[in-house]
């Protein structure tokens, strides 16, 4: 073999990926192997006795409408919430790349919501969109727009989707700035002379080459919009109006943590969990092809 | 680290570990009333610790049970009881935590609407009730007053509170009442204040086999009533919870259903002048009004600690039921007095001609002797259960479903958690 391995020694290889193992094993494989058996028991609250109940957490949730629109919640926020991020991180991004003047000031600006906490935020926008005091809710009444996402459904989504994308667009801003910055500047100007405006150039040499950063971006986004809402959604509306907003998280939270009902909810996250690992792998198996690198 | 048994009296006091969710201004009381009683003897330390919201605490207090690290009193809100009761082994009931301390302890001291709600069928009290609170109306004085309405006579039937919203949207108001906690209010003390049951079994307070009833007709009627309702402006929805009290106290909506506990809210908020009223009822229904039930918490004893902190539990029970400290708790709280001494001593201070409006929600609870129907409402799973109500309140609400079947719909999920308790029930 040409390529023969460079470390002779036959345990110094295991020893050294021994920490990130061990870190896997305690905090993600062990957790999860945990959270599988709690799924096939019906335990009491108290720790006092556990009957085995099979597949059988799995089977309600399957047979139980308000699960299966809770999917459908799901996936329709998590879409709404990786298009509006990253669309106005990228937007972001490239305005602030072209600013030449207080370009600090405006990196600033946009880099701040993301020092807050999801919670402080639905708070936040909460406070805007309430019916009876919030700003805007009464702006939106000067214009004919009756408010109310407490009964509106649709208002309330939107109401979360928005809270959700906020906080987000600045984690996405940085990552694009940081990707328009390593494009070769000869590359813009040479397409420039050639006669490309603004519109071409940026879809035919500054977005390819972004891809790397947009893929990894989509990833991450959609990891977020799945797990790190939860504090948006429980601040904001607890899931409703009936179950308008009831993401599979909050339902995790809602049914474990509020209901103590441990075995649906430990059967719930299995399949939420299932459900983001598929997604993940189609992201790789599907929209890789199309990343550059 | 909890309990040292052998403590002696006079060099350190056997600490006495109580987990509560009252925040704010609630929380100095309750840090007050251990301190008072630390200082009334020296043998035991009671050491309230403030562990968050409702739901926070009992939560903390069930994964401190599974972890042998659990407080030894733990404040559980009312929709937990069921939970509490099922716990069996975990729990230690009040009437045999008294019996076996040797305290003396008599249940027939307590308001019976609300010692009714934590004692078995058996009448065996199983959690010391400590906050309680009923739902009441509360109206606007200068909205009636502009509206040409009697600032002194809220309505007091639910066809008088369409006809008084009527002249207030006549007035140029936008809104003519509002809720808070509306499956409280307007389903489980409805079902209450009519003497109409909301499930099988009393309730579910005579066995866990108990089942929702939610399809009766006042239900049906009251729930569509509500959405006709709030087509006209005559009722507005204000959201889950209390999260429609700015709805009452920005002048929005000039009368308002809330647990009497809300008065200090808006005591300190609303910048007029309001009353409060009995929560209305349907006059064409026999017999009621009945009597309205409580919500708040209750005092909950944890099983597995040594036998003299357990003393001191009891002591502190007693201390926190004498007349002395619940009418002082009652007048500076807002919540019940849960004892008839405590309600009659306020009586003798002349609470009540100060404050008028602090005894209409004992009549309430005191206005029949609570029946079968009455009592409460106990059903295992109860947190899940009002999510479900909730969401069917909102789809008729919202126009998406009738009450008829959205109540039928919330019924069958809710009684599908329910056997699914009962099956899995060792």
């Amino acid at each position: 073999m040409a390529h023969a391995s460079i470390f002779r020694n036959r345990w110094l290889p295991h020893v050294l990926i021994l920490p990130q193992l061990v870190l896997t094993l305690a905090f993600f494989i062990w957790p999860a192997g945990q959270a599988f058996q709690q799924s096939l028991f019906v335990e009491d609250p108290f720790g006092l006795g556990a009957v085995f109940v099979g597949w059988d957490n799995f089977a309600i949730l399957l047979e139980e409408e308000s699960y299966l629109e809770s999917v459908r919640v799901t996936l329709f926020f998590s879409v709404a919430v990786a298009v509006c991020s990253l669309g106005f991180g990228l937007l972001f991004a490239v305005f602030a790349d072209r600013v030449l003047k207080g370009a600090a000031f405006y990196k600033t600006l946009i880099i701040w919501p993301y020092a807050v906490a999801p919670a402080v935020a639905g708070v936040l926008w909460l406070f805007l969109f309430n019916p009876t005091v919030g700003v805007v809710a009464h702006l939106l009444g000067e214009w004919g727009i009756e408010w109310n996402h407490t009964l509106n459904g649709n208002q309330a989504l939107f109401l979360v989707v928005l809270a959700a994308s906020w906080k987000q667009v600045s984690f996405n801003f940085l990552f694009f700035l940081a990707g328009l910055k390593a494009v070769p500047l000869s590359l813009v100007e040479a397409a420039a002379m050639d006669g490309a405006g603004p519109w071409r150039r940026f879809w035919t040499i500054l977005f390819p080459l972004l891809s790397p950063v947009a893929f990894f971006l989509l990833v991450v986004n959609v990891v977020y919009a799945f797990f790190d809402t939860f504090g948006v959604i429980h601040q904001v509306t607890g899931g409703g109006p009936d179950g308008a907003t009831n993401i599979l998280v909050f339902k995790v939270f809602h049914d474990g943590f509020l209901g103590l009902d441990l075995g649906g909810s430990a059967a719930q996250s299995v399949v939420l969990m299932l459900i983001v690992t598929g997604l993940t792998i189609i992201q790789f198996r599907v929209i890789e092809h199309r990343v550059h690198y | 680290m909890a309990s040292l048994g052998w403590a002696t009296p006079g060099y350190s006091a056997v600490e006495i570990q109580w987990w509560h969710a009252m925040s704010g201004r609630l929380g100095e009381k309750v840090k007050a009333l251990a301190a008072d009683f630390n200082g009334s003897q020296t043998q035991f330390k009671v050491v309230p610790t403030y562990k968050g919201s409702y739901s926070e605490t009992v939560t903390a207090g069930i994964a401190a049970f599974r972890a042998k690290r659990h407080p030894h009193i733990l404040q559980v809100y009312e929709v937990g009881t069921a939970t509490m009761m099922a716990g069996g082994g975990a729990v230690k009931p009040v009437h045999e935590l008294m019996t076996q301390s040797g305290e003396p302890f008599d249940p027939e001291v307590f308001i019976p609407a609300v010692a009714g709600f934590y004692t078995t069928p058996k009448g065996e009290m199983l959690s010391l009730p400590f906050n309680s609170s009923t739902p009441v109306l509360y109206y606007n004085k200068e909205a009636f007053q502009k509206a040409g309405l009697n600032p002194d006579m809220p309505p007091a039937t639910w066809p008088e509170v369409e006809r008084y919203s009527e002249k207030l949207l006549q007035a140029g108001y936008t809104c003519g009442f509002s809720t808070a906690w509306i499956s409280w209010i307007h389903l489980e003390n409805l079902g209450a204040w009519h003497n109409v049951p909301i499930g099988t079994r009393g309730n579910g307070f005579e066995g866990f086999d108990a089942r929702l009833t939610l399809d009766n007709p006042l239900h049906v009627k009251h729930l569509q009533q509500l959405a006709d309702w709030q087509k006209r402006g005559i009722f507005v929805y204000g959201g889950r919870r209390n999260l429609g009290n700015a709805k009452f106290s920005s002048g929005e909506c000039p009368m308002y259903t809330e647990s009497s506990a809300g008065y200090a809210g808006f005591k300190a908020n609303a910048r007029f002048e309001f009353g409060v009223g009995q929560l209305p009822y349907w006059p064409d229904i026999k017999g009621a009004p009945q009597n309205t039930i409580i919500g708040g918490a209750s005092l909950w004893v944890l099983s597995g600690h040594a036998k003299v902190p357990y003393q001191g539990v009891a002591q502190f029970f007693s201390y926190l039921s004498s007349p002395d400290v619940q009418a002082d708790w009652h007048q500076t709280t807002g919540y019940l007095p849960i004892t008839r001494a405590a309600y009659e001593k306020s009586k003798a201070d002349g609470f009540y001609e100060i404050l008028p409006a602090a005894e209409i929600p004992i009549k309430q609870l005191t206005l029949n002797p609570p029946t079968r129907y009455s009592k409460g409402v106990r059903f295992h799973s109860m947190i899940q259960i009002r999510g479900v109500i909730y969401s069917a309140l909102e789809s008729v609400l919202s126009g998406k479903q009738k009450a008829k079947s959205a109540l039928q719909g919330a019924m069958n999920r809710a009684n599908r958690l329910l056997s699914r308790f009962q099956k899995n029930r060792r």
